[in-house]
Parts: structure tokens; C-alpha cells; sequence
């Protein structure tokens, strides 16, 4: 079997071995098979990024031909190429970091080896997604993702909440599902192929008429939506936090979510012909990162604004797509899973110091107890917000300098984008005051068995921590790059297959040099703020926040939640309520089910007196068989 | 009419003589006597047809079914003697329970 067909099989065969026996394993088996069987997707796509780096073609693999009629066939087939490198890389490297962390997170629970199987088999789907040479095989993927994400969200499926949240997450993404199937029966019909290779040459060549170019556009949007929560679809993303916090990292934070964007930069060569779409999606984006950003900054619970954030900044990912500049969206979505991860982490090393206490009104001064959790969590969020020369200055930069610059970027979507980046820094270093500096608000008897991270936790975290500052330097920005004289890795290995974005007439180096100037400064302004604000609150000033009927509006994520709950659920809920249960369930059931069950049964009734238990008339009933047969035999003759 | 057709018209009489008894009989007994009356009607048969041919085969099968025909009478009387016991009579209509 070649090396590419392992990379997803590995996890598979690590779900199913944990998940048939592992209950029965003790837990160090539990924990290698969990483990190591990552460990060794990550070595093997190691080594095929090393031979793709250095000059190989992008390899093909073939399973098997899963549909072959005439004018449509399906491989399953894999595919790697620079994009899929990237991405593979970032799921089997970060997955099998989160992997080892959650030995240290999960030791105590019940279930450790179905955690273990659920996360495996996540791996397994992620990397088909990742890996699928066409729409049909990446849908499975993505399918499977959908399940698995809605698997770990109701792990403690006891508690009826944290189940309900997983069943919003998977019925949210079926909308976006349906947006995807959508897109790729259309592209089927006019490309007449569903692999991603042969769909974007054959754009480039003979675009579509600009209305279809713009439906399937705009469908493939809101299947990206669905799973990387964007609005309007993003409800689900605050709700996953009810999953265990390693989940919540590995799968809506770094990778999982990012699955839209990937598949954005995956159709590229289709979309670079349908600006209308590519316009959308910048919008989507931009909005994305400005709501999700405002919405983060009213959250009191930890994770909740970590999830607001990821939001965020993926939808800053989604406009960079939009603006055609897939490379600069890929080296965010690259760097964003390095620190997310590690806040996400941290973030768990909080919770689990606290045994559980997620409310930051309920913690403070925990840099005291805590002391390594918070550098780690401190260097992450110094990433996030986009401070040189850490991880996220880079790509954030590279987007923000494409939201000007681009050809589809204007002043105001930078002025958008930056002020999702200035809301950014202040509700990030918000919940670092709330956390870790200020007042200890910590309850007693928490504190009292407070503990800090096992040493896989700390390992893992470490890790992270050192990526989150340096993940950013293959990447630098063209101007910086220019003046450093260096050269940038992570540009040169996927432009051959995103293509260089282009930019507008008349935009200069000197402006690039500004607009970085201004966002490290807005950065700078949003931590000055949240000290300002937070650094220095008490205990009474966070019982009553300020912002009145606005801040409940934004905190209650614009209502948006409650206007599907009565708009979408509250009509489906009262046509079949009143129409479908009182009006067509009675007719259906009786025509459908009443009708022949009768039918049956007065058929049953009569043969049933046939069988009278007298052998004799058993035999009977056998010679007159017998005489219709030999009377058939001879009449036919 | 010459003798063969003759035998075939015999085992036929004697194949319906035996059915009619095994499905009108009330006396197990009788009704196994009936049967072995319907499995000579049809060794008869297979007789004539091997004297007609001039062939072995219908000779052949005749020990075969005997052979055939011996196991079913042995395990015939223990179904009798099963009767027997659980009902105390001859009759096999007293055995009906097997109905729908």
C-alpha cells in the first residue's frame, strides 16, 4: 500500500482497535494506540511534504473506482499537492500534540478509551477530507468530520446540554451540507467531472455563464460556512465549547473549522473566474471577523471567547480567500492553528486546574498559581493579536495588506478587518487580566486544590508555545521580506498551486510599510485599553457590566439564536404540529399503513384455516399440488 | 393392450388406491400400510419400465428403495409408539395440535 494511503488509515486503525477492545486495555495501551498510530500519519506526511519540497510532483493515489457509469466515474482516489501538504501537516502535527495533551486531560475519565477512539477516528475523516482528489471523496470527509465533531461535543452525552449542543452542531452543518452537494451536482453537470484538478482547468479554459459561476459559488460558500462558522451559519461554533477543551482545540479551533477555507483555496482556479462569488465571500468574511470579534468581547466564559475568536479570525481567513489571495488565507489558517491551539490548551490547563470553572468572573491572579500556563497563554495571545515577531503578525498582516491592496479590497474592508484586529487584542488581553492578572476571585475551597498541568499537558504546551512564536517566519510579508533580503518558504511551496495574488494599480511598498505601522499600533491600543478597562476592575464592576441594552444585544450573539429558534425551528415545529401531525399523519398512516396491515391479516385469517393440524389434510393439500403440477406439465406439454 | 401397459396401469390404481388411504384412513396403522402401498405402486413402475428397456437401472433403484422404504417403517413404528403413549389410540387425528 503506498505511503499516501496510510496517512488516513493509520487513525482509522487506531479507532477501530480502541474503539472494539479498548475498554477492556488498560489505559497505557489505550493511550499509545491513541497516540502513536498519529504519530506515525505525522512522520509518513513528513516525509511526503519533504519529497514535494524538493521538486516532486503532487502524487495520486488510487483506492479503488467507487462509481463507474457512462459519462461519470469516481475514484477514490488521494491526492497531495502543496495545499494538501499544508493542511495534512497541520492536522496530523497539531492532532497528535492535542493527542498526547489530553492523556494528561483525560486521565481520570470514564470513557478514555471511547475519547480516544472518537478523536482517532476524527483524524481518519479530517485527512480524507484533506486528502480527497474530488468533491465526492472530500464529502465524505466532511461528513465524517460532522459526525465526529458531534461525537466529541455530547461526549458526557449524561449531560442533556452538552448532547443538545452537539445536535446543533451537526444539524447547523447539514444546512452547509446541503450547499455543498448543491454546488457539486452543478459542477457535475457543467464540468462533468467532480475532481478538483480537472474542475479548476476546465473553468480556466471554458468559464460557465457568470450566473452559474456565481450560484456555484455562492453554494460552495455556504457549504465552507456551515463548517468553518460563518455567519449566518456560525450559531454552532459557541455552543461545540461543551466538548472536552483538547476537542474544542483540535477540532473547532485548528482544524475542523478551517476545513471552508480549505476548500476555497482547493477550487481556486474555479473561483478566480466568478468574481461575483469571490465578492461574496469577501464580504461573508469580513463580516464574520467584525461580528464574531464583537461578540468576543462581551463573553465571560473562557473558552466562549476563544470560540468567538476563532470565528473571527477564520472569517479574516475566508476574506483573504475572497480577495484571491488563497496563500495569505492558508499561512494564516497555518499559524492560527499553532497559537489558537495553544490558548485552547492553556485555556484547558485553566479549566482543569479549577476542576471545570469556566467563567473568567470566577478566576484572576492566576498567573501567581499558575505560572506557566500563563507565559504559554500569554505568547499565544501575543500571536493572536498580532504583534511582531510573533506567529500571527505575519499572516495577519499579509491579509490586512491584501484587504487594501487587493483587487477586490478597498480602504473600507481594511478599515473593517482592522477593527476586527483591534477588538481582537482588547478582548484577548480582557480575558488575560480577568484570568490571570488582577483581583483573585477564585472560590476557596477551587483554590485550595488548584494543580498545575500533568506533564504531557506541559510538554504539549510548551510546544505550541515555541510555534506560536516562530511558525510565522516562513512567511514574511513582501515588503519586510525585501528589506530582510530573505526569502518566504511557505509562499514559495504553495503559490504554484494558489497562484500569486494579484494587486491593485498604484499601490505602493511605502503604504504596505503604513498599514503595518498602523496595525501593530491598533494592536498595541486595544492591550492599552483592556488594561485600561479590565486591568484594573474589581469585583463590583464586573457584577454590573457597562453597554446596557447594546451589550446585551451583542452578548446574546445579536439574537440570532433566538431569531432561528422561532424563526426556523418555530415554523418547522408548527407546520408539523398542526398540519403534519393533525392533517396528513392520520390520512398517510391510514392509507399506508392501516389499509394493507388489514388486508394482511384477513389473508392471514384465511390461510391460516388451512392449516388445521390434521396430517391427512396436509396430504391432501400435497396430492392436489402434485395434480396442478403434473396437470400444468402435461397441458404444456 | 400388452403386458407393460398393463403394469403401469396396475402401479397407477395402486399409487391412487394408497393415497386415498393414507388421506381417508383414521387407523395410523392403516395409513402406514397405505404408504407402503403408494412405494410398491411405484417400484412396480420402475420395474416394468426396466423390463421394457431392457435396461438395469429400474432394477437398481427397486433395492434402493427398499433400503429407503425400511428406514421409514422403523422410524414409522416409533412415531406409532409415541402415539400411542401420549394419546392411548390408534387414531392420528388425535394428534392436532399443530394448527394456525
Amino acid at each position: 500500500m503506498s505511503t499516501l494511503a496510510l496517512v488516513p488509515l493509520l487513525p482509522l486503525l487506531g479507532f477501530l482497535v480502541n474503539g472494539i477492545v479498548g475498554p477492556r486495555l488498560p489505559k497505557a495501551w489505550v493511550s499509545f494506540i491513541g497516540c502513536a498510530l498519529p504519530a506515525l500519519s505525522f512522520v509518513l506526511t513528513a516525509q511526503l511534504f519533504f519529497e514535494l519540497r524538493d521538486g516532486g510532483e503532487p502524487l495520486t493515489t488510487t483506492l479503488f473506482t467507487w462509481a463507474a457509469l457512462p459519462g461519470f466515474t469516481v475514484e477514490a482516489a488521494l491526492y497531495f499537492d502543496a495545499v494538501a501538504a499544508v493542511m495534512c501537516g497541520i492536522v496530523t502535527g497539531i492532532g497528535t500534540l492535542i493527542h498526547i495533551y489530553s492523556i494528561g486531560y483525560m486521565h481520570g475519565d470514564r470513557s478514555y478509551a471511547r475519547y480516544f477512539a472518537y478523536l482517532n477516528l476524527f483524524l481518519f475523516f479530517m485527512l480524507l477530507l484533506v486528502l480527497g482528489s474530488n468533491l465526492l471523496v472530500m464529502f465524505v470527509g466532511w461528513e465524517g468530520v460532522g459526525l465526529a465533531s458531534y461525537l466529541l461535543i455530547g461526549f458526557w452525552f449524561t449531560d442533556p446540554v452538552k448532547t443538545a449542543a452537539g445536535i446543533k452542531a451537526f444539524v447547523v452543518n447539514r444546512v452547509g451540507d446541503a450547499g455543498f452537494l448543491l454546488a457539486a451536482f452543478l459542477l457535475q453537470w457543467h464540468a462533468g467531472t467532480l475532481d478538483f484538478q480537472q474542475i479548476n482547468a476546465f473553468f480556466a479554459a471554458t468559464p460557465a455563464a457568470p450566473a452559474v459561476m456565481t450560484a456555484i459559488g455562492v453554494l460552495l460558500l455556504i457549504g465552507a460556512c456551515g463548517k468553518s462558522a460563518q455567519i449566518p451559519l456560525h450559531v454552532w461554533l459557541p455552543d461545540a465549547m461543551a466538548g472536552p477543551t483538547p476537542v474544542s482545540a483540535l477540532i473547532h479551533a485548528a482544524t475542523m473549522v478551517t476545513a471552508g477555507v480549505y476548500l476555497l483555496a482547493r477550487m481556486n482556479g474555479f473561483f478566480l473566474q466568478a468574481p461575483d462569488a469571490l465578492m461574496v465571500v469577501t464580504w461573508v468574511g469580513a463580516a464574520t471577523a467584525f461580528f464574531g470579534a464583537t461578540m468576543g468581547i462581551t463573553q465571560w466564559n473562557l473558552k466562549k471567547v476563544l470560540a468567538y475568536s476563532t470565528m473571527s479570525q477564520i472569517g479574516l481567513m475566508v476574506m483573504a480567500c475572497g480577495l484571491g489571495a488563497f496563500s495569505a488565507g492558508l499561512f494564516h489558517l497555518y499559524t492560527h492553528a499553532f497559537f489558537k491551539a495553544c490558548l485552547f490548551l492553556a485555556a484547558g490547563a485553566v479549566l482543569h486546574a479549577l476542576h471545570g470553572e469556566e467563567d473568567m468572573r470566577n478566576m484572576g491572579a492566576l498567573a501567581r498559581r499558575l505560572p506557566f500556563t500563563f507565559a504559554v497563554f500569554l505568547v499565544a495571545t501575543l500571536a493572536l493579536t498580532g504583534l511582531p515577531p510573533f506567529a500571527g503578525f505575519f499572516s495577519k498582516d499579509e491579509i490586512l495588506w491584501m484587504a487594501w491592496a487587493a483587487p477586490g479590497g478597498s480602504p473600507l474592508l481594511w478599515a473593517v478587518a482592522s477593527a476586527a484586529s483591534f477588538m481582537t487584542a482588547f478582548y484577548m488581553f480582557r480575558a488575560v487580566f480577568l484570568t490571570f492578572l488582577g483581583g483573585d476571585r477564585v472560590a476557596p475551597d477551587v483554590a485550595r486544590k488548584l494543580h498545575a498541568p500533568s506533564l504531557t499537558m506541559t510538554l504539549v504546551l510548551a510546544v505550541l508555545a515555541l510555534d506560536s512564536i516562530a511558525a510565522g517566519w516562513i512567511g514574511l510579508p513582501g515588503s519586510l521580506r525585501e528589506w530582510l533580503g530573505t526569502t518566504a518558504p511557505f509562499y514559495a511551496f504553495v503559490e504554484p498551486v494558489t497562484g500569486h495574488a494579484a494587486l491593485r494599480e498604484g499601490v505602493s511598498h511605502s503604504t504596505e510599510w503604513l498599514l503595518m505601522g498602523v496595525a501593530v499600533l491598533l494592536a498595541v491600543a486595544g492591550i492599552t485599553l483592556a488594561w485600561w478597562v479590565y486591568g484594573r476592575a474589581h469585583r463590583s464592576a464586573l457584577a454590573q457590566p457597562r453597554g446596557g441594552a447594546l451589550r446585551d444585544w451583542v452578548a446574546n450573539g445579536y439574537y440570532v439564536d433566538a431569531l432561528y429558534e422561532r424563526g426556523v425551528v418555530g415554523t418547522l415545529d408548527g407546520v408539523s404540529r398542526t398540519l403534519l401531525t393533525r392533517g396528513i399523519e392520520p390520512a398517510l398512516a391510514a392509507i399506508s399503513i392501516a389499509l394493507p396491515a388489514r388486508g394482511a391479516a384477513a389473508l392471514a385469517r384465511s390461510f391460516a384455516r388451512l392449516q388445521n393440524g390434521a396430517v391427512q389434510a396436509y396430504v391432501f393439500y400435497a396430492a392436489v399440488a402434485l395434480l396442478v403440477m403434473l396437470g400444468w406439465g402435461v397441458l404444456r406439454g | 393392450m400388452n403386458t407393460h401397459a398393463l403394469l403401469v396401469g396396475l402401479a397407477a390404481v395402486l399409487f391412487c388406491m394408497g393415497l386415498a388411504g393414507v388421506m381417508i384412513r383414521r387407523n395410523v396403522l392403516a395409513v402406514i400400510m397405505s404408504l407402503e402401498i403408494m412405494l410398491n405402486a411405484v417400484v412396480l413402475s420402475f420395474v416394468t419400465a426396466a423390463t421394457q428397456s431392457q435396461t438395469i437401472e429400474g432394477a437398481a433403484m427397486t433395492l434402493f428403495i427398499y433400503v429407503a422404504a425400511t428406514c421409514e417403517i422403523a422410524l414409522a413404528m416409533a412415531l406409532v409408539v409415541l402415539l400411542v403413549r401420549r394419546h392411548g389410540s390408534l387414531d392420528v387425528a388425535a394428534e392436532q395440535e399443530l394448527k394456525g
